[in-house]
């Protein structure tokens, strides 16, 4: 479809979506379960990925950096700095594009296909605000979280080389992650993050919200909210990186 | 009762309802027939105003919807219950959940009151205790449209709209849910408008038949009526089954 068209729906689709609920009861009893369903749920994956990051990420340092030159604490700091800048943000995002993403586009879909998004309408009930709040607002509460976990995850995952290993010797390692450490790598990732979770939940419930059709079309509005959520990502990426670091 | 006066409503240049005027009294059982793909689904959901129709006017009992605020719609939706094509019950609920969810909605009785309610309009459409607890998923088709029903009764509304309700269903529940529709019909003074394909329910509860055909109104008039007109959509509709092939034969 056209990208003016889909801008344009999606703003007014946000527009009723974006105010107070009806019910704040029937929020408050939504937002609990999605904040299970895409934070802790999330976990695991974020887990795994972060540690294994971490390790590699380290091991490829120093084997790529063999330089009698280069100070002993280089590996720990790349490490580090690449976690908190990159991919405890953004590569977490587009991963996380993919579980929450399909998951939210899906679900929200079939409740259109199957006509209970008309039913709630029927029943007065703004079902866009009632649907995509909860879950924007639990995902955007929940991904700092993800974040400073995946961030200390990864860098456990990098000292286990040092531990298990003779690549890198676990002092160096714990040198280099802490030299010249600049918390404002953090709170850089947290603003990234955070925007890239609004992006990821509000655009596959956009898609999920405009199904038409049958459990195909879901599939597809699940594919197109992954594919265009992660486009998003990367360049909002560039411009909050632009905006924030580039002084 | 309800008035729809020139109605058009199309998607992406595919133009579904073709200038529809019809009228739909109330304490009848109104329907909507039509093959499948004719627009019976477009036109009942633009009547409720689930679809922004594109120009005409849609008037409940002289008000009319289209120039309604959005706030003022929703007082209007307090009227109306809706039966859909494949039930539209909420998965995530349990079948007593279901119809008490209306209830939690709109009405301002304690809680102790909606389940009373529920289980009322559960009773009604001979649904048995032990299946409230169960998830619709649990439950057989049949039973999933009275659930369905019971849901869109549960207000008292004044206009009752059922898609295809016994799509799906054997010969003997379609009757008994047709039949359901029709006694909460006349019970309570409802403005029932019905979408159906099925032959056999407009002959069993039809009081005010609309024939659609294309996107376009083709035909108004009641059962009777329905075997001696000379329009051939219409004929090559009701006249589709050789039950009614016969029928034909032995009236004239
Ligand atoms: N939301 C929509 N977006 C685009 N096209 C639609 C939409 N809803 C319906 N249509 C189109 O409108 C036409 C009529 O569909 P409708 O569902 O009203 O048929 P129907 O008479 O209810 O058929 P059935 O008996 O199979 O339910 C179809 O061609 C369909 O593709
Ligand atoms: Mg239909």
């Amino acid at each position: 479809m056209n990208i003016l068209q889909d801008t344009g729906s999606y703003a007014l689709l946000m527009k009723r979506v974006l105010v107070a609920p009806d019910r704040w009861r029937m929020f408050f009893r939504q937002f609990p379960k999605e904040l299970e369903k895409l934070g802790l749920q999330s976990l695991p994956i974020v887990i795994i990925i972060s540690v294994f990051i971490g390790a590699i990420m380290t091991i490829q340092t120093k084997l790529n950096t063999e330089n009698p030159l280069l100070p002993t604490y280089s590996t720990g700091l790349v490490t580090r700095d690449t976690l908190l800048l990159e991919f405890s943000s953004t590569i977490l995002c587009l991963i996380l594009a993919g579980k929450i993403g399909s998951n939210i586009a899906s679900e929200i879909g079939t409740m259109r296909i199957t006509e209970q998004i008309d039913a709630l309408e029927i029943m007065g009930v703004n079902s866009a605000n009632y649907l995509i709040l909860p879950k924007i607002a639990a995902f955007i509460f929940m991904m700092p979280f993800l974040v400073i976990f995946s961030m200390a995850v990864g860098l456990g995952g990098g000292y286990l080389v040092g531990v298990f290993t003779d690549i890198i010797t676990t002092a160096d390692y714990l040198l280099g992650i802490q030299y010249a450490f600049i918390p404002y790598y953090v709170f850089y990732s947290l603003v990234k993050s955070v925007v890239f979770a609004f992006l990821i939940s509000s655009v596959a419930a956009y898609y999920g919200y405009y199904a038409y059709g049958g459990a195909l079309d879901v599939g597809k509005a699940s594919t197109n909210a992954v594919v265009n959520s992660s486009i998003l990502i990367l360049f909002f990426n560039l411009l909050i990186t632009n905006l924030m670091l580039n002084q | 009762m309800i008035e729809v006066k020139n109605i058009d409503k199309s998607f992406d240049g595919n133009h579904v309802l073709k200038n529809v005027s019809a009228v739909f009294d109330n304490g009848k059982t109104n329907m909507i027939i039509g093959a499948s793909g004719s627009g019976k689904t477009v036109l009942m959901k633009s009547v409720i105003g689930l679809h922004r129709i594109d120009n005409g006017r849609i008037e409940y009992d002289g008000r009319n919807l289209p120039d309604m605020r959005m706030s003022d719609v929703r007082l209007l939706r307090r009227e109306v219950g809706m039966l859909f094509q494949g039930s539209a019950l909420f998965d995530s609920l349990s079948v007593l959940e279901n119809v008490i969810y209306p209830l939690e909605m709109f009405a301002k009785t304690t809680k102790e009151e909606m389940v009373e309610r529920a289980r009322f309009c559960l009773q009604h459409v001979d649904l048995k205790e032990k299946s409230y607890n169960l998830a619709p998923s649990e439950i057989s088709g049949g039973m999933q449209k009275r659930v369905a029903i019971a849901r869109a009764i549960a207000l008292q509304p004044k206009y009752l709209f059922c898609d295809e309700p016994n799509s799906g269903l054997d010969p003997q529940t379609s009757l008994i849910i047709d039949q359901l529709i029709h006694e909460i019909t006349r019970e309570f003074d409802i403005t029932t408008i019905i979408n159906s394909h099925d032959m056999n329910s407009v002959m069993e509860i039809g009081e005010n038949i609309i024939f659609i055909n294309k996107g376009e109104k083709a035909w108004q008039g009641s059962k009777e009526d329905i075997f001696h007109v000379d329009n051939e959509d219409l004929n090559n509709f009701v006249f589709a089954s050789e039950l009614y092939k016969k029928v034909k034969k032995a009236n004239s």
